[in-house]
Formats: C-alpha cells, structure tokens, sequence
C-alpha cells in the first residue's frame, strides 16, 4: 500500500508495516515536550500513575518559556515545579533562563530533531517540528504525563492533505505568507484532524527556517501535524546540528521518510503563488487574512517581532534590513524578541542588535512573552498591535478589546516605522 | 444529567474559554471562576450548576492548554455539545474525564435557555423545550474505554 510520510512515521512507531486513516494505532515517541504552562498539570498526573521513574532521562525536554523570566510569584512556583521534577527524575533537558529559548526555536536548534521522529508536546505549536521531516503534534498534559511515564502515546491516524506551491514569490514574500495565504483559503478548521504536507517547487527553495514557519501554524487550520519531506536543505542544515546520529544514519532517514507517489490524499491544493502578497491576519482569527495592498490606515500602537513562528536569525535579518537608518514611528511601541540565546548572540555579531537599538525597539531575551498575553508588551483597552506571531484571538496579547493583526517580519518592522500597516514597499 | 443550554458561536478558542492571563496557575478552582470569561465575562456569575455549554464547529481551538477543559468542568458544566470540537481540547477533554457530545443536529435545534437532558451512555441528547431528542455520534471502542475508566491515567493505571 503507498503511504505519505506521516504514515509512515506512524507505521513505524506503532511496529506496523501501514496505518490507514481512522485506525487508532499506539505508537512510541522519540521525545516528549513541556513548557511552563503545561508541564505543571503534566506533573501532577505524572504522580497519579505511580512509576518510579520516568520512560527515558534524555527525551524529555522542559522548557520554561512561557511566564519567564517568571513574571510574577505563581510563575515563579510553576518553573520551579519543573527544576525539580526534572532533578527528581535525572531529567537531562531542562533548560534554565540563560540558556533556554523559545521552544520550538530551540529544539530543532540544539539538533534535538531528525527526520522520522515522532514527537508529541504540551504545546499546539509543536507541529513546529514536521519542517525536519519528523511527525509532530500538539497534546494535553495529561498526555504528556502518560508519555513521560510509558514511552507511549494513542494517535487516530489522519487524513492526509497535500498542499503544492508553484511560482516564484514576489518581493517581501516570506514563509509566513505562504501559510497565513493557506490558512485563508482553508480555514481555521480546514485541515482539521488531520496532515498537512507541503510540497513543490517553492517549498523546495524554502529555507529549513521558513519550513518551520509554516508547520508551526499548521495547527491555526486545525491541523494534527505539518510536514515536509526531508531533502538536501534538511540534510545540510542536520549536518552542522546533530553530533550523534552519522551522517549515513540521516542519509538514510532522507530516502526512507517520502510519500510515495500514489499515496491517497483526502484533497490535494495546487497553488501557483507567484501574485500573492505580503498577507496580513486581521482580529480575531488567523483566517482572516487582507492582501497588504488591502490594509488601508489600520494605525498601531505596538509592533512585535519574535515568537516561535518568526523570531530566528533569518527573521532578525529581515528586520534589520527594514529598520537599518531608521527610528520607530513615535506612536508604536517596537518590541523584538530573539527566541533563543544562540539567536540572541548571533545577532550582536552581525551588529542587528545594534540597528534594533538605533530604532528605538525593546530588544528582550528569550520568552513566549506578549504573543500569548503573558508579559513583555501587553495591550491595554482599544489598543493594535502588529505581530509576527501565530494567533490574533480576543484578548490574545492582552486587553479582551485590544487587536492582534499577524503579518511576516518584514511588515511588522515597516508598519513600525510608518505607524500603521504598511508594505515595505511603500515604506 | 439535566440543566439549561448556553450557547456558543463557531471556533470558541481556547483563549476564550480560559485567557492565558490566568495561566499562571493549574488549580481548577480557580480557573473556574474565569471560565468564558472573553466569550462573554457575566456568563460564569450567570450560569448554573449543571448546565451545558452549547458549541458550534471547531469548539476549543487554539492551544493545547489543559486548562480549558478543566476549566469548564470545574465550573460545574457536565458536558459540552458542539457541531465538532478542535482535535486537542478533544483528547483533552477523553483525557480528563469531561463528557463531550458531537451533534449538528442537536446544536442548530437548541435555543439559548432550553432545557437539556443528556442521557450519556447512549449518547442521547434530549431538548426538553421542545420535546426533540438526537443522537450524538459514538466513540470509537478504545475511546470509550478510555471514557468508561474515568480519563487517560486511571486507563494506564488498570493496564499496569
């Protein structure tokens, strides 16, 4: 029988030959994932099931992102919940402020990711990780309590969606388009329960960076996982991460995780992409998306740059292009956030930090932050912020009746110049 | 099971049901007390104990914060009915113990304000209002069990 990818990777950890969709299959996970959110109910749980240990020290990853550096005392009692429960347990990859990062950034960074991976994490943007090849999605902390205590976790295997992206992209066109512009199309349910794959020419010249741009929203359509068949780009970016695995153990996991040709797709979208636009996301959800020609004196008070879904050195590069000579508009706020430490570094070296600065931005350390309401720039009432986050829902970045609009970097960084959505081009 | 119907629009996120500014703590009580509060902020003072939250597609997207089922549970809801539910908040919601009914059907012929009698083990949903009674689609075998054991850890706990 043809199998996508995502099938396959199910097959394997489920000890199966194929899985079809709609059969409940148990499969065993590479790596299990909690923030400072989600792994303090994981943990309370984890105590309720009464092993001694924990299924693998190495393989389970806990990073505080979200309330730290801890905003407040009850923050400050969630992470340290964590701290010990990871010296309890001899848990390896727990990662303290100083050296953690934003989480999705910083597990394909550290090169804690191979293609073929099945991963599951206490945090919908998980799917993140599918830009590597590996199959990855969003649990509760319930699940990830089980996980750390079995190794094991019950999937649905989905339905499979294919998306094709043809064309050549224009000008300011980033990743973030590609998936806000599918997102749009489909809905915030239109992949509901079930894989995305993206594929074709433009997602070939794509970046492992931008890869993981759009898997990250991936779950903004609903959807399980995204991912992306592992190739030459991935291999490369591999080689200068990964210390254990040889270079033949990843050669190999490129050639055995494709889709096969006939393998069956609920729908296939077939998208020639070269005449979109920079797209923006509009209140209040990440479907509602306006070509940026369309964005007509929507003023802002607040532009942020960061997150798991757009502050890596590419996404730093990108601003720093735009805000390179120039000073925030008086009215906007500029927030920029690098969401690890490596990207923080990276960026004094090649003088961002120093542009950032030059333009009036707040540049923070790592943290989840504002994207999710949580500190580092919140909204107060009436007030818009631009964001190169994932989700713009009410009260997202604070006040219930303040406005969230999602764009890629390059027009968050230009309207923050300007003082209203803006493209660069008319910067 | 027996209590008054509230109803909710399409994709009622999870930020909606429990906002992330309450996330600095996992104690159902109180996250209860802000349940729905960015769907509508008088809903939990207004509520009942027993009444039920009335979806429609999509209910409970966005993160995968446990917090949201538990939220709603501990607010004393027994059990939501929705057109369709977000995949997550779905195995969240088997993976605690709240009863989540799917329905089309039951969801376009309940008002705000009916009164709702859920017979779970049959999946019947009946609107004492009107006096029409549908059926609620039936988990797979293994999420009923899961469902019957009380949730996900007390399942593991039996496989032991």
């Amino acid at each position: 029988m043809q199998q996508t990818i995502s099938q396959k990777i199910l097959a394997k950890h489920a000890g199966l030959k194929t899985v079809e969709p709609g059969q409940l299959i148990n499969c065993k996970v590479d790596l299990v994932l909690g923030n400072d959110i989600t792994s303090p109910p994981a943990i309370k749980e984890f105590a309720k099931i009464g092993v001694a240990k924990v299924f693998n020290k190495k393989k389970i990853y806990l990073v505080p992102d979200h309330f730290t550096p801890a905003k407040d005392i009850k923050s400050a009692e969630q992470v340290k919940m964590m701290r010990e429960f990871a010296k309890k347990y001899g848990i390896v990859n727990f990662f303290e402020i100083g050296c953690m990062g934003v989480e999705h950034a910083l597990l394909p960074e550290m090169g804690a990711i191979i293609p073929g991976d099945l991963i599951i994490g206490a945090d919908s943007h998980t799917c993140t990780y599918g830009a590597l090849g590996a199959f990855s999605t969003g649990v509760g902390s319930t699940d990830m309590a089980a996980a750390m205590a079995i190794g094991e976790v019950w999937f649905k295997v989905p339905e499979q969606l294919k998306f094709i992206f043809k064309g050549k992209l224009k000008k300011w066109v980033e990743a973030k388009d590609l998936i806000l512009f599918t997102i749009g199309q489909i809905g915030v349910d239109g992949a509901r329960y079930m894989s995305m794959e993206f594929t074709g020419s433009v997602i070939e010249k794509l970046s492992i960076e931008g890869r993981l741009t759009m898997a990250n929203m991936a779950i903004e359509a609903g959807g399980k996982n995204g991912i992306f068949a592992p190739d030459q780009k991935t291999y490369e970016y591999l080689k200068t991460k990964v210390k254990l695995a040889s270079w033949s153990v990843i050669r190999d996991l490129w050639a055995k995780f494709q889709s096969d040709p006939d393998a069956t797709y609920k729908q296939t979208y077939d998208w020639d992409v070269s005449e979109i636009e920079p797209q923006v996301a509009f209140p209040h959800l990440p479907s509602n998306t306006k070509p940026v020609s369309k964005c007509k004196s929507v003023k802002i008070d607040q532009s942020v740059i960061g997150s798991c879904t757009n502050g890596r050195i590419e996404d730093l590069r990108i601003a720093a292009k735009i805000l390179k000579g120039k000073k925030r508009n008086k009215n906007v706020r500029l927030i920029i956030i690098p969401a690890t430490q490596a990207i923080y570094s990276q960026a004094m070296k090649e003088g961002l930090i120093d542009i950032f600065m030059k333009a009036e931005a707040a540049v923070s350390t790592p943290t989840c932050g504002p994207c999710l309401g949580g500190h580092m720039g919140i909204l107060a009432e009436g007030e818009r912020s631009i964001a190169t986050t994932n989700r713009n829902f009410v009260g997202r970045m604070g006040h219930p009746k303040s406005e969230v609009y999602l764009s890629n970097v390059a027009v968050a960084a230009a309207s923050a110049v300007a003082g209203y959505i803006v493209s660069p081009e008319d910067l | 099971m027996q209590g008054k119907a509230w109803k909710f629009k399409d994709n009622i996120d999870t930020d909606l049901i429990i906002p992330a500014r309450y996330l600095n703590t996992s104690d159902p009580a109180e996250l209860a007390k802000h349940c729905m509060e960015d769907a509508d902020p008088t809903w939990i003072n207004k509520m009942q104990k027993g009444d039920f939250i009335v979806g429609g597609e999509n209910f409970g997207c966005g993160s995968s914060r446990e917090h949201a089922p538990i939220a709603i549970k501990a607010a004393g809801v027994p059990a939501v009915i929705a057109k369709s539910f977000a995949r997550i908040f779905y195995r969240n919601a088997i993976n605690i113990g709240l009863p989540i009914l799917e329905s089309p059907d039951a969801v376009d012929g309940i008002s705000e304000g009916d009164e709702i009698e859920v017979e779970l083990a049959k999946g019947n949903i009946i609107n004492k209002t009107t006096g029409k009674s549908y059926k609620a689609q039936a988990f797979p075998e293994f999420m009923q069990k899961l469902i019957d054991a009380g949730g996900l850890i007390e399942y593991i706990k039996r496989k032991k």
